[in-house]
């Protein structure tokens, strides 16, 4: 096991990185042994660079071994439904070699749990996860000193095994964590990044562990932010314009007060009801006469995609390599295309929730987000409290996907809370989160592209217009590539007529599906089997790999496009990660409906935590992005959503279900990488393909309708 | 104003003074507190507040309180009996058919409906069953096995 530089640190006062002060943290969580440390990994991510405050000067993370032998890690990460409240206690659990039921996660509390950025792109098991095992192995290595003393024998005789030090000479001979913990009280730093470790000798990572929570998720137990109750705690329902961009003009709020109970608030255009009552709540808010003025964005669904191509834009070139000029005069065809993605919605099944209770000068926000921190970072900066005196708790989270990034909820509460100093449950109704939601951004893609007399690719000028730029690599071996990425010019009109945001692997589905249809449509114009066009473009050896493995699971034949057979394929790479799928459907040419009948996908992962786990996940991501393929798109005009409700953005359900085939690819000695995404970006563009080669349509524009499929049936 | 309403709940005789025109879903939640009966939609789309009403699947969220006059109402807390869990819960933890939740317990409380009625389902049974609840996270082929295991196990006994 590797050494890490420490130093046993007796009491202190400097700060933790989130306000509190150590000594304040320790008495919290009582005595024992104390590891600190940080996700080294987590430097070099998106999420950290944009966050106001340096991950550099904190220590990330505490790990704890208790006087009862008990190991707690307390982290800032959440769980929310990805499973790392599983995955992470596999990691502590071998590390430190105790059962994996003695091992408890406490996240997302922004009292006893240091800064953290945020959950989010698939970083929890790749950046966080290594770190916390070198704290665990630290922590090892002291167990091991104490019990060296103690047995009086050399450190090198030890092992330890099952929650205690055991004398590998004389097994008899043995003395457990709790004991050795006993009325200590030490504190150790972390402060080397650690060396990558062998992963075969583990005994949970690597093996198959079903949800640690589900037991309470089964019985109704599991608590929700919306499942927790104060004394004297009252609804809240908030005031909300018809449209983004308008602004309130007029305002009468005499009929909500005469509903039994209610009590008004209001501070400028900010206006609520409360209620204990939840349902007299909902009844108040609607008797509110409100007025607005307009002044909305000439935007809606129909002209979009010509505002964004049209636009002026800032022009960025991403990638550049070889000459696109001479690419195009090596060329014996060329290929131009253009495709448009919609704005989505997260539509977590739990809305934004958030209770907040404010005592004395201290104010309490328990909340669904994936943001703790960001959301205690939004008090501090909109209410004006100081830091230390904000603490946000995240119970359970009723999914993410991206959009509990965004934590306005938890403002908002926090605000009726100092405002009338009551408990304040704050639950946003369905047709709020889809109004509110930080929506995956509309983009285009252009594409020309070009192949010479053999198959190979030799240009690609690949340009997104306003969606965002992650997975638009290239992949393929081409000579000549350029790619541009058109975004938000400051001094020009805006784009996007409201708030956009992460949504699963962000962005990368619409950059797979532009960029794998590209593909195939060169495929077609070679003559050549698709999957070979592929291979033979390609040296990316993780890439191939994956190749060969999907097409043994789904036990493809090689064929010509379009083929008749409605069998489709794409490949990408996301977090880290390398995926591929092949799926098969039926289309339905007289109504243009289309049905999955199966899929099967490839990923290659690093080192697969949990492939139970990861397994699950991608089967999600798979259900989910038939959503995205099929019927997703917000519509809208001007600052008006119009579809605000599951009867009309409708998601995935269980009679869309294929049958899924993974292959998670066995990568023992490598890294691990992230799995909450990958499998979603290859599914929209893989149906898309698999309907060009049922029908010879090509579909350019997501959601595949069965109104858009048969539009391109009629033009084939 | 208020009504005196009596009904079984969870196998127990019950009594509540209330408004008559709360939603079954927040009396639940909020009086009763049974908080494993969720909000999702307020409007009976997504099925994530469905409990028992004498044996149906119901969504609570639209249901005035009132109606529940005289009947006998289960929810995810009173599955399990006795310490045992239903045989559905259990299929749901061995099939690891569930992400985030939220959605499990309408999940359940639908499924055991379908299961009360006909305990030898078919998996297209379960999937029509089940088209009306929605789950975010796609657990949805895990949750189609867990039935169909649930519902198996039910057949031979219980």
């Amino acid at each position: 096991m590797k050494k890490n530089d420490s130093k046993v640190s007796s009491e202190t006062t400097s700060e933790t990185g989130n306000g509190m002060k150590r000594r304040s943290f320790l008495k919290i969580v009582g005595g024992g042994i104390i590891v600190f440390f940080q996700p080294w990994g987590a430097l070099e991510n998106i999420g950290a660079q944009t966050q106001r405050r340096t991950l550099t000067q904190d220590y990330n993370a505490f790990l704890q071994i208790a006087e009862d032998g008990t190991v707690s890690c307390f982290t800032g990460k959440i769980e929310m439904g990805q499973g790392v409240i599983t995955s992470l206690a596999q990691m502590m659990a071998d590390e430190l070699n105790v059962p994996i039921g003695k091992v408890k996660m406490i996240m997302g509390d922004t009292d006893l749990c240091p800064y953290d950025a945020g959950t989010w792109g698939s970083q929890t098991t790749q950046t966080f996860g290594p770190a916390m095992r070198a704290a665990a192995a630290e922590a090892r290595g002291v167990l091991v000193d104490l019990a060296a003393a103690r047995l009086g024998v050399p450190v090198s005789q030890l092992e330890v095994r099952d929650g205690f030090v055991v004398d590998s000479k004389n097994p008899n001979r043995s003395v457990s964590y709790a004991s050795l913990t006993k009325g200590k009280k030490l504190e150790k730093y972390l402060d080397v990044k650690p060396a990558p470790e062998d992963y075969t000798q583990f005994t949970y990572v690597g093996k198959p562990l079903n949800h640690s929570d589900a037991l309470l998720k089964v019985t109704g137990k599991a608590k929700y932010t919306g499942d927790l109750k104060l004394p004297g705690m009252v609804f809240a329902r908030i005031l909300r314009p018809p449209s983004h961009g308008a602004k309130l003009s007029a305002v009468d709020v005499s009929d909500a007060e005469k509903v039994e109970g209610t009590h008004v608030v209001r501070d400028g255009d900010f206006i609520a009801v409360l209620n204990e009552n939840k349902d007299r709540a909902d009844e108040a808010i609607v008797k509110i006469k409100a007025e607005y003025t307009f002044n909305e964005l000439k935007a809606d669904d129909r002209n979009l995609y010509d505002r964004m191509v049209g636009a002026d834009s800032r022009a960025q070139v991403l990638n550049a390599e070889g000459d696109t000029e001479l690419g195009y005069r090596q060329s014996d065809k060329i290929f131009e295309s253009e495709f448009h993605d919609p704005y989505l919605a997260h539509a977590s099944i739990e809305t934004h929730t958030a209770l907040a209770k404010q005592e004395g000068d201290k104010m309490t926000v328990w909340a669904s987000t994936q943001s703790p921190f960001g959301l205690q970072d939004g008090i501090v900066r909109e209410l004006g409290y100081p830091r230390e005196k904000v603490r946000v708790i995240t119970p359970f989270v009723g999914g993410g996907f991206g959009g509990k990034a965004a934590f306005q909820q938890g403002v908002e509460a926090a605000r009726l809370a100092k405002l009338t100093g009551k408990p304040i449950m704050l639950v946003w109704s369905r047709d709020e989160e889809f109004f509110y939601d930080t929506f995956h951004p509309a983009g285009v893609v252009r594409i020309r592209s070009g192949i010479d007399k053999n198959g190979f690719i030799k240009l690609w000028d690949y340009s997104v217009y306003y969606g965002g730029t992650r997975g638009s690599d290239t992949i393929y071996n081409v000579p000549n590539t350029k790619t541009t990425s058109y975004s938000q010019n400051m001094d020009s009109v805006m784009i996007h007529p409201f708030a956009t945001g992460p949504w699963r692997a962000p962005n990368n589905n619409a950059n797979t599906f532009a960029r794998e249809s590209q593909i195939d449509i060169m495929a077609a114009g070679a003559g050549t089997d698709p999957l070979e066009f592929r291979l033979k473009n390609l040296s990316d050896e993780k890439m191939i790999s994956c190749w060969n493995a999907v097409a043994e699971k789904f036990g493809y034949v090689p064929s010509k496009t379009p083929g008749g057979r409605g069998i489709g394929m794409a490949c990408g790479t996301d977090a880290g990660t390398w995926v591929a799928t092949i799926v098969e459907v039926k289309v339905d040419k007289t109504t243009g409906k289309v049905r999955v009948l199966r899929v099967a996908c490839a990923q290659d992962m690093g080192l697969c935590v949990n492939p139970q786990g990861a397994l699950i996940q991608m089967e999600g991501c798979i259900q989910m992005a038939l959503g995205y393929t099929f019927t997703e798109e917000i519509r809208f005009e001007g600052g008006n959503i119009k579809n605000r409700g599951f009867d009309t953005y409708e998601i995935p359900r269980f009679s869309w279900t294929p049958k899924m085939e993974c292959v998670i690819l066995d990568r023992l000695n490598m890294p691990p990488k992230g799995g909450g995404e990958p499998a979603i970006i290859t599914v929209g563009a893989a149906v898309a393909n698999a309907i060009f080669d049922a029908t010879g349509a090509r579909l350019y524009r997501m959601p595949m309708t069965p109104a858009r499929v048969l539009e391109a049936i009629k033009k084939v | 104003m208020e009504q005196k309403i009596r009904f079984k709940l969870n196998g127990k005789n019950t009594e509540i003074i209330t408004d008559p025109n709360q939603t079954l879903l927040w009396v639940l939640r909020n009086q009763l507190g049974l908080t494993g009966t969720k909000y999702g939609c307020g409007t009976g789309f997504c099925g994530a507040c469905t409990v028992l009403i004498n044996r149906e699947a119901t969504r609570s969220c639209m249901l005035p309180v009132s109606d529940i006059q005289g009947t006998e109402v289960i929810t995810i807390e009173g599955l399990s009996r006795g310490g045992k869990l239903h045989p559905l819960q259990q299929a749901f933890i061995d099939h690891d058919a569930l992400q985030c939740g939220y959605c499990t317990p309408g999940m359940i409380m639908t499924a055991a409906a379908m299961i009360m009625k006909n305990p030898s389902l078919t998996r297209q049974q379960i999937i029509e069953g089940l088209e009306e609840n929605l789950c975010r996270c796609g657990a949805h082929t895990r949750i189609i096995d867990a039935v169909e295991t649930a519902s198996k196990e039910m057949k031979g006994g219980r």
